[in-house]
Order: C-alpha cells, then structure tokens, then sequence
C-alpha cells in the first residue's frame, strides 16, 4: 500500500484534532503521521496527515474529512509537487572510539548535534522521510537510545498554495 | 437588551420557529428550563431521554422541521446517545441541546459531568461545548443550519450552566457563514445528460429510492420520472412511501428482508439509478456484483456516499429533487415493455403471500399488516420497532405517502416505535398514528406510555406477542442449530392490563377471525388504544 499526504486546513478551535483523530480510528484508517500547527491565518491551522492506504482508502478519507464542519480544504498532496519534511532528535550511545565516526555521518547528512555528554550525542536532523531513516539506520549500530520525531510536513512546489477559499 | 444565555437559547428556538421540544430536566439545565417558562414552546416531558431524542425523531420526520431534545449534563446526556444515532444513522435533522457542569469545573469529574461532545462525536453531524455566553446566539443558529441542510442529522449543543445564567447581547445572526460547510445541491447539468442517455440506451433499469427521497421531498418527481419511462421502483426501508406501495410500478422493498422481484430486478438490471440511498449492507449486501452487470448512476446529496459502497458509473452529487427535476427536463420517454413483462412474471411467479389458517390459535402478524392497510386512510402514520415486527410492516404494511412509515433503519434500535409514534402524533395530531411492537422491543420504551397519557396522545399500539426475541431466536435457529439462547420472554406482563394501569383500552386476540373487529374498535376514535396479538414464536420473518 502506498503513502499519501494529506494538507488540511482546519478551524483553529479546541476539539478539531480529536474530531479528526476519532475519525480515523472510528473508520478503520490507519494514520502513518500527524502534525498540526497554525498557518499564517491565526484562525486556521493546517494538519499534514500521512496515510496508508490504496486510492479507495485515501478518496474515503478525504471524503470523510471534508464532512468535519471544521475541515475547510484537503489536498493530496502529489510526492513530485510537494517538498516534505520531518525533523527526528536521535541520542545515540558515544564512546571515545566512536564519537568521532558519528560526527562524520552527522556531516554527511548535514545533520546538527545538539546536545553532548559524556556517553551519547544527540542529533538533530532534518529532511525527507528517506534521509531521517538513512541516518537513523547508519547510527543504529552505535546503539540508539532514543528517538523524537515529528510527524511530516509538506508544502507544494512554486506558486501552488493551499488557502482557505472555496471548500 | 441583556439577556441570559438560558433566554438566548430560548429566543433562538423561536427564531427557528421551533413550537415543540422534547426534553427532561436536570440541575444542569435548570436555568434554560426556568427561561422557558416564558416562552410559548411547548415543552413534552417523556418519561427518559432516550424517548425525547426518538420522540424529537419521530416529530422531525412527519413535519420535516428540525426536531429538538433537550436534557441534564452527565447521565441526562449519556440517555440522548441512543438515539442521536439513530438519528444520525437515517439523517434525520435534530439539534439536542444539554446542560454541563459550569466551564471551570468541566474536567474534574465533577457530579454528572460527561464529556457529551466527545462521546457523541462519531455520530452526530457536528456539535458544540459552548464556553462563552456571546457564542450561543451564533451557535444556535449554526446548529439548526447544519442539522437541516444537506444531508440532514443530529447536531449536539452542550451549554455549561455557568454560560446559560451568563448574559449577552441578543442578536439573532441572519445570515450564516460557515466556511468548512458548503452543502451542494444541483446536480452536475453534464453529469445529468448523462443519465438521460444511459436511459435512453437502458433495456433493463430499476430506480432504487432510499430516505433521501423523502428527506427532500422529491416523491412527487421520483414518480413521475418512474411514470415518464416506465422505470420500476424498489426502495429502501427508509425510502418506504417514497412511491405509493400499490403503485403498479413498484417493486417494493430490496435487499435481504425484502419482497423477490425487487431483488430479482436490482440483479438483472443492466441500469441501476440509485437515488437518495447509500447502499448499506441489509438493502445490497453484493453491491459489487450488481456494479459489474449494471451501468450505476448514484445520486446523493452526500459526496462521501458514493463510490463508499458501490462503484458508480455515473455519480452526482446533489439533492435528489433538484437533480430529479432536471433530469425530468431532458430524459425522453420510453416504456421497456419487455423488462417490465418480464417483471409483472415474476411478481405473479413470486408474490408476497402468507398463509392464513383460520383454525390457528395464533394471529398471522402480515395478515394483520395486510387488512390494517385497506382499513386505514393515507394520512395514517405508522412507526415500528425493531425485529420480526419492523419487517413484517415493512412488507406487508401498505404506505400510501411519503413521510408516513417511521422505523429505525440504519441503527435497528430496538425502543423506537414508541417514543417516535409521541413525537409522530404532537408533529401531526389529525393523522392517525400506530406503533408496531414486538413484545421485546415494547418493553425497552414502554415508559412513554406515562408520556402518552400525560399529552392525550390518541396512539394506537399492536404488539406483536411471541414471547420471544423473535428475530434473534430466528438467526439462532437457522445459523446456530437452533441453540436459543437468551430469546425466551415467557413471563411477559400482560400487556392489556398494563395499559389499563395507564387508563388505556386494549384487548388480546389470538386468533385471526377476531383482526377485523379488533382493528376496527382499536381505530373507531382517537384514544390510545392497545391491541396484543398472540403470534406463534414459528412464524418467520419473509
Ligand atoms: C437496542 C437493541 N438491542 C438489541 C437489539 C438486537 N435485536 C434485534 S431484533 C431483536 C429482537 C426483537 O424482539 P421483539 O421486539 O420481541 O420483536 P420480534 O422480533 O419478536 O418481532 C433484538 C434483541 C437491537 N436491535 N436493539
């Protein structure tokens, strides 16, 4: 089953994320990630959602969403027209034998290191979803004691935005 | 001018010229309960909330206003959530309004506080846990707007008692603006021409009628469409009434409880024009096989309808009326002799039929159905409940109008009939109104016979008496070797006493020569009246 990402504008009120949320669990739709913030209208925040799902899957979901009274827009966005992001914090373990190693890979990925102690180092790292498993696979073998990520972000390419206009 | 949040929900019900609410009180609502007291809306205080929300139901669907419940925070509201889904289950329009515990308590678990909008939230169209006093003049015209557009349903209005004795400056809204919310109602013109074709080039088309019909008035149209090409109508259970029963062109109801032609037509069908219905499972369990024989057109006023069960090979989404119209401007006429020969064969070949032994000592619950069809007029509304009891009425009850069978479709909620009929009779009280019960389903509302007696309501009530759970004893028999389980009720009350208790008449019979006199002394006036009939616990439900 392929991913799809979902840009939804919606009511900045209290209780939309769990009427989006309960949605999904209600229906039997599988929720791969989920992020939420404000857009540049304070009344209206946006969600990108990454679902699993077939075509049939994914027009039910849209469909159902445009039903919220509180969802105003929902756009599928297409993986060639859209950049996407997700940010991870991983503390991995260090000794002194590796932590020389790791800052290479940090470099190569144009990851940042954030925070230092004596036995791990934790990295933050920025990108499409590939490039944060990439890493997270490279630091594996260093032992892993902990990952934070967002879920993605996504915006389209050029002029194309997604405001709140007609429904 | 100054008024409190409980006036300003008041005022709004008149603005929504709302002249009859259902509800019950409670600590948390008291202070909207005391605002009402000078306002001319008639209150009906059932005897459980569950009965408001049915009987707010019951009142939506033979008047077509927006029905409205009203009750207490915490176990008050938890009663409505039967039947807000049920409600929103068939699309019925309703706003229930609750009370909640004061907005700096809600969340410590205080006495009755429940999380209403969050338990109603998968079945009901939208909701509000109102926070600010300000809010509610546009909360409560938003709420009515959403219940009653597009596809109708229950819309949830939770006020904090706090909110309700706050005060505010009242102005109704006029106009509305909801920008998430845009419901559609004409049908793609390109999209219409197309159905126009596809019948034109049809050989074998049946129009399936759901609730949708009903719901937008659109039964005058749907006939003459039918009328116009000579197309047969089957119907869903909740689409009863969108064509009149007798009609020679209808087919009556589809799907696994419903009459052989219909479903023989649906499957030869190499047209299927599904209007106002959503395809659930008991009305095209294999609507898959019937999309790969058929060209669908499915017409619905909810986009995420179509294509949800069914591929539709034509979809158009809009109100069934406004699409009907034009669709009637453009479709040639047409008469499909051949399929509809081959359609009276097969109802002659296959005719609804019962078998009627005089010398039983039972009553045949469709025999009753049946001669109740020919003795009462078209006004006349019956509700059901749910079980053997729905199905036999839904077969062999003869509907003359639309808007005149009220049953619990989508849910199956068992305690409907009742309650419903309360609301059916106050929304209509020069019709006629009959509840059908099975002796299970009776016993889960009967308390609204308090609510029957206290209005006068004259509603009349057949129950159907197996002592049993007659449509589950079935499915056990046939699917669980007859392993009955939990389906006796052996020691039901005796049911023409209990309405006595109430001051009601009623009598028992159990035998099939004593229908007619028994229907006639239960119709002669308008008294609630109470007629049991004994069925044998063997009689099957097609
Ligand atoms: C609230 C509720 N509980 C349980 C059921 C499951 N159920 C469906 S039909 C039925 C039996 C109904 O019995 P009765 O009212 O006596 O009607 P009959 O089938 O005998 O006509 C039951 C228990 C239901 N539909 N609704």
């Amino acid at each position: 089953m392929a991913k799809h990402t979902l840009s939804i504008l919606v009511e900045n009120h209290a209780g939309v994320l769990s009427r989006v949320a309960g949605l999904f669990s209600r229906r039997g739709f599988n929720i791969d990630s989920l992020a939420v913030g404000v857009t540049e209208n304070p009344d209206i925040s946006r969600m990108t959602i990454v679902v699993d799902g077939d075509d049939y899957i994914v027009e039910q979901v849209s469909k159902q969403l445009n039903k919220l009274v509180d969802v105003i827009k929902i756009k599928n966005l297409d993986d060639s027209e859209s950049v996407s992001r997700e940010l991870a914090l991983i503390k991995v373990s260090a000794t002194a034998s590796t932590r020389s190693e790791i800052v290479q890979l940090v470099e190569i990925f144009r990851a940042n290191i954030i925070d230092v102690s004596r036995n791990t180092l934790t990295i933050e790292i920025s990108g499409d979803t590939d490039k944060v498993k990439a890493l997270e696979d490279l630091l594996r073998q260093f032992g892993i004691k902990e990952i934070v990520r967002t879920g993605l972000i996504a915006i389209e390419r050029g002029n194309k935005v997604i405001n709140a206009g007609e429904k | 001018m100054k008024l409190t949040g409980a006036q300003v929900i008041v005022k709004a019900l008149e603005h929504e010229k709302i002249n009859t609410i259902f509800g019950y009180p409670g600590a948390a609502i008291c202070p909207f309960y005391n605002a009402l007291l000078d306002s001319d809306i008639k209150h009906i205080l059932t005897r459980h909330e569950q009965g408001a929300a049915h009987a707010a139901s019951g009142y939506a669907r033979v008047t077509g206003k927006t029905g409205v419940c009203v009750a207490t925070s915490g176990p008050g509201a938890t009663n409505l959530i039967t039947g807000i889904a049920t409600a929103y289950m068939d699309s019925i329009p309703m706003v229930a309004i609750t009370g909640q515990v004061s907005t700096e308590m809600i969340g410590r678990d205080v006495f009755q506080e429940a999380d209403i909008t969050g338990a109603t939230a998968p079945f009901c169209k939208h909701s509000y846990l109102v926070k600010k006093t300000e809010d509610l003049p546009r909360v409560m015209k938003e709420a009515f707007y959403i219940a009653s557009t597009g596809r109708p349903g229950p819309v949830v209005v939770d006020v904090p008692i706090d909110v309700q004795n706050g005060e505010t400056d009242f102005e109704y809204p006029e106009s509305i603006e909801i920008r998430g919310y845009k419901p559609k109602y004409k049908g793609h013109p390109m999209q219409i021409r197309k159905v126009a074709v596809a019948i034109k080039e049809a050989k074998s088309p049946v129009i399936c009628a759901g609730g949708g019909i009903i719901s937008s008035g659109a039964s005058e149209l749907l006939l003459k469409l039918a009328e116009k090409c000579n197309i047969p109508v089957t119907t869903t259970l909740m689409g009863k009434g969108a064509i009149p029963c007798r009609h020679k062109l209808n087919l009556g109801m589809l799907g696994s409880h419903g009459s052989y032609v219909a479903n023989y037509a649906v499957h030869h069908a190499d047209l299927l024009i599904i209007l106002g219905a959503r395809v659930g499972d008991r009305a095209m369990g294999t609507a898959y096989k019937i999309a790969e024989k058929a060209t669908v057109v499915h017409i619905d006023i909810d986009p995420a309808e179509i294509g949800k069960n069914i591929h539709a090979t034509i979809p158009i989404v809009g109100d069934a009326g406004a699409v009907l119209a034009d669709l009637l401007e453009i479709v040639e006429e047409s008469s499909f002799d051949e399929w509809n020969k081959t359609i009276e064969r097969i109802k002659t070949e296959h005719p609804q039929k019962y078998v009627l032994r005089e010398e039983s000592e039972y009553v045949n619950p469709k025999y009753v159905l049946s001669v109740m069809s020919d003795m009462v007029d078209e006004d006349t509304i019956v509700t059901t409940e749910v079980g053997q009891n729905q199905i036999w009425a839904a077969n062999y009850f003869k509907t003359k109008k639309p808007g005149t069978f009220i049953s619990s479709g989508g849910m199956g909620t068992m305690g409907y009939g009742l309650p419903s009929a309360v609301g059916a009779k106050i929304g209509r009280p020069e019709s006629k109104v009959i509840t059908i019960s099975g002796d299970g389903s009776f016993q889960m509302s009967m308390q609204e016979l308090g609510t029957v007696k206290q209005y006068r309501l004259g509603i009349k009530i057949i129950v159907f008496n197996n002592s049993r759970l007659g449509m589950v004893r079935e499915l056990q028999k046939v699917k669980y070797c007859g392993r009955y389980s939990q389906v006796y009720m052996e020691d039901n009350p005796d049911f023409v006493q209990l309405v006595g208790a109430y001051g009601f008449r009623g009598e028992r019979i159990s035998r099939n020569s004593e229908v007619k006199g028994a229907l006639e002394r239960m119709l002669s006036d308008d008294e609630p009246y109470l007629v049991e009939c004994i069925v044998d616990p063997e009689e099957r439900t097609l």
